[in-house]
């Protein structure tokens, strides 16, 4: 098991509010990491660390360290435009851009320079492909993305995000805006991005936390409490929190 | 219990309006309802009146000759080609300028901008640009533009104190299209490692299209309608020119060619027939701003 990301000692402040405290926390490739907590715990907020997208909210401020491979991606020499094309992030609502589905998907590689035609044809097909949204698109891949329904912009979201092949991805609680059978699509989805991408996401549904993860972080006010396999967080949680937390009588 | 009754319906009645005060209620209805609709239709009216009366007057003069000839003494004819055209070139003069400029400092204040006073003055600004008379901004005009800058009278001065006079307009209505721009795209495009110039480029700016759109419209409109500011900068010259010609020679738009031919040369047949250009002008980007509206509303 390779470690892809190491976090060491991160703290946020919105404003003089302190969101993080102190999170301490390893992420193993080909991996599906659960981030779970109660609402305002700080799994998104930490979560959008890892992208540094936060670098859009001037009063949010950040000490400490995310090591990607050995390197901290909150160094000032870093590209945040070539990391982020590392990482990759599913929002919670599907945001497909209003173009062509078609557009939307070749956005990312147009955009670090891949201009030729039969590549981005190439590129576009298997990324849908990957996001298992083709053989429902692929008759008409110029027609308007937000003529899709929801289950499918998250898909194609998720296809724009693999046609910049990412190592890591980010969902943002990527399901919470989705009926039930599109949540599974998603969920099947993830266990087969997980062969080739490393996947970490927030989610607030415990029973998917344990249906698809391997390892389980739990937040509670700002702190990371425990990050164990996730068989061992349900079943013998170390810390009192995370007992009262999985077993439903506190959060 | 039964007095309970009895004393709660005694009070109910004393409540009740008798019939005076019903019948009062009943007039001041009446009497407010006939007031409402004399209003609308005095409005309805006035519009249809004026609109009617300037057809009336303009419409039988409006003949091919005058829509496609110059004014000529020596020839006798009377012909709007030239200020038709004059209106073009300002229009596009103006909008050339005023639109770069408008999307510019928008992005500017809605994405890059950090500090809220900086914004709030440039704000407080524009909109103060926005009350001031237009014969102002055609006195600034010479003196910058003919005076200071050395320009002759003709569509340049003119189109360059137009550009003061819409740049408010554009300003205010791209802002807000820009604002209107979920974040969600935004973020969408960084998180695939867009930068942020990119982001704007490709994302943020097509989807505020047709709000730019309708503010060109606006500004066009605002342009059309100028006389004002115009009769100290671009002039009062009536002759046929080609583009680069009437850059720096006298040329009258539109409703300043109204203004000459009601008041120095007496044609007010002349007057009206250009007024119902004016008209059909007005109306028709009136008429596209609509239906921009309504499908940008469809998409969303």
């Amino acid at each position: 098991m390779n470690e892809i990301l190491r976090i060491n000692n991160l703290n946020l402040w919105y404003d003089s509010k302190q969101a993080l405290q102190n999170i301490n926390m390893r992420i193993y490739e080909h991996e599906i990491t659960a981030l779970i907590g109660a609402s305002g715990c700080g799994k998104s907020t930490f979560l959008r660390t890892l992208d540094r997208l936060h670098d859009l909210t001037p009063i949010v401020r950040i000490t400490g360290e995310v090591l990607y491979k050995g390197q901290n991606i909150y160094d000032p020499d870093i590209a945040v435009t070539q990391l982020r094309k590392q990482i990759g992030m599913i929002f919670q609502k599907p945001n497909p851009f209003p173009m062509s589905i078609y557009d939307n998907v070749a956005y990312g590689p147009r955009t670090h320079g891949i201009s030729d035609r039969s590549q981005l044809d190439d590129i576009v097909e298997n990324a849908l492909r990957g996001a298992a949204l083709w053989d429902e698109v692929k008759d008409r891949l110029r027609s308007s993305a937000l003529g899709l329904s929801g289950g499918q912009q998250q898909r194609l979201c998720i296809a724009r995000s693999l046609a910049v092949e990412p190592n890591i991805i980010l969902m943002d609680e990527s399901t919470s805006a989705l009926d039930p059978i599109s949540t599974g699509k998603i969920e099947e989805l993830a266990l087969k991005l997980k062969e080739r991408y490393t996947v970490i996401m927030v989610t607030h549904n415990m029973q998917q936390a344990r249906r698809i993860s391997d390892r389980c972080a739990f937040f509670w006010l700002g702190e990371m409490v425990e990050c164990a396999p996730t068989d061992q967080l349900f079943n013998q949680p170390k810390d009192v929190r995370t007992k009262l937390y999985v077993s439903g009588s506190m959060g | 219990m039964q007095t309970l009754t009895v004393s709660r319906t005694l009070e109910l009645s004393k409540n009740m309006p008798n019939a005076w005060f019903r019948l009062r209620r009943r007039i001041w209805n009446h009497g407010m309802l006939a007031i409402m609709y004399f209003t609308a239709l005095m409005v309805t009216l006035l519009l249809a009146g004026l609109i009617g009366f300037i057809c009336f007057r303009g419409v039988p003069f409006l003949t091919l000759e005058l829509l496609t000839s110059a004014s000529s003494y020596l020839q006798g004819t009377i012909g709007i080609l030239p200020n038709l055209l004059n209106t073009l070139y300002i229009i596009g003069i103006a909008l050339g300028f005023a639109l770069p400029i408008g999307v510019g400092a928008a992005v500017y204040l809605t994405e890059y901008a950090e500090h809220p006073r900086i914004i709030s003055v440039i704000e407080l600004a524009a909109e103060t640009l926005a009350g001031i008379p237009s014969i102002i901004f055609g006195l600034v005009g010479m003196l910058l533009f003919t005076q200071l800058m050395g320009l002759k009278q003709g569509v340049l001065a003119g189109g360059l104190t137009l550009v003061m006079l819409i740049l408010p307009i554009l300003l205010r209505t791209i802002q807000e299209s820009l604002r209107e721009v979920p974040n969600a795209y935004r973020e969408g495009a960084l998180a695939l490692g867009a930068g942020k110039w990119n982001t704007i480029r490709t994302v943020v700016l097509p989807s505020a299209k047709e709000g730019i759109i309708c503010g060109c419209v606006l500004a066009i409109g605002r342009v059309v309608g100028e006389s004002a500011a115009l009769l100290f900068t671009a002039g009062f010259g009536l002759k046929l020119n080609d583009f680069f010609t009437a850059l720096e020679s006298s040329s009258a738009t539109l409703t300043v060619a109204l203004y000459i031919y009601a008041s120095e040369q007496g044609e007010i047949d002349v007057a009206f027939a250009i007024a119902v250009v004016l008209l059909v002008v007005t109306l028709a980007l009136n008429i596209a701003v609509m239906l921009l509206g309504k499908l940008s509303g469809r998409k969303a």
